[in-house]
């Protein structure tokens, strides 16, 4: 089985990157642009039977710094 | 005074951070990433800066969950001291042991220089060298130095006396100008600038040499 874990900054968490991809795609003419937010995709290849809530305790424990990001994640 | 540094793959401070101890007085063992207990006596820890395991993932993060890190928050919970310099200060975001997080410079740029330095009003031993508000003048060389931490968090660790240092003309976005913060019980220092690139005349200043020396005199004397 496999899970993604989506990581992005909070809102209201400033994003030095996501701001510089903006100013960047104005400047190649691309209008209206209004916001970037750049986050991470983390693509897990897990046994058989691993529980959301493992993968939860992985965020929580390493993938993400809850301090500044928020988390989600899809199992297929 | 015994202190330990440790050494993770992709440190490069942690020589110069054992030198900076030696030179203080203290007696200096190196430690490596993967054992799991600190040398008997161990009064001090000392995390260098650098880009620990490749800053892979985020900086300090994986360094946070290695064997050596288990035993330093066992450390810092029975009350020893830590010092973490730049990446080390990052590893003791990612550890909790220190709150907030430390996140890409504001102005995107890796920066490597000299910056005014105010110590702040605060009681622990790593500032015995420095009178408050004193300014001194110390390196820094990070990208990811923009210390934040939720307004509530900023508002406590400035009441309670917790700020060690602010940049004088902050130069990556940190919040409140924030340049290092102490734990609540003041045995644990985060910094980001390198006071142990400031030993002598010939590194262009040597300010950082009274941290060492405040902070040694002052655990001998207990």
């Amino acid at each position: 089985m496999k899970a993604r874990v989506h990581v992005m900054l909070k809102n209201g968490v400033l994003d030095p990157q996501g701001e510089a991809v903006r100013h960047a795609l104005g400047a190649l003419g691309f209008e209206g642009v209004n916001g970037v937010r750049q986050g991470k995709v983390i693509e897990l290849d897990l046994a058989d039977g691993t529980s959301e809530a493992q993968v939860t305790e992985m965020c929580e424990k390493l993938l993400a710094n809850t301090v500044i990001e928020g988390y989600t994640v899809e199992l297929s | 005074m015994r202190a330990a540094v440790i050494t993770f793959p992709g440190s490069n401070c942690d020589r110069d951070l054992a030198v900076g101890l030696q030179m203080a007085g203290a007696e200096v063992v190196r430690v490596w990433h993967k054992d799991s207990t600190l040398p008997d006596g161990v009064d001090l820890v000392g995390i260098p800066g650098g880009f620990s395991y490749g800053d892979y993932l985020r900086c300090g993060a994986i360094a946070a969950n290695s064997p050596i890190c288990a035993a330093v928050k066992t450390h810092a919970e029975r009350g020893g001291y830590v010092f973490g310099v730049c990446n080390g200060f990052q590893v003791l975001t990612e550890t909790r042991l220190l709150p907030g997080a430390l996140m890409r410079n504001a102005g995107l740029k890796y920066i490597c220089r000299t910056v005014g330095l105010e110590v702040a009003e605060n009681a622990s031993d790593f500032l015995h060298g420095y009178d408050a508000g004193q300014v001194i003048q110390i390196p820094i060389a990070h990208h990811d130095g923009n210390y934040t931490a939720a307004p509530d968090e900023l508002d406590r660790l400035i009441g309670e006396g917790r700020v060690a240092f602010r940049y004088t003309d902050n130069p990556n976005g940190s919040a409140r100008d924030i340049a290092g913060i102490t734990s609540a019980n003041g045995r644990v220092l985060g910094m980001m600038p390198h006071p142990e690139r400031a030993m002598e005349p010939a590194h262009g200043s040597s300010d950082g040499a009274r941290l060492f020396a405040g902070l040694i005199g002052s655990m001998a004397q207990a």
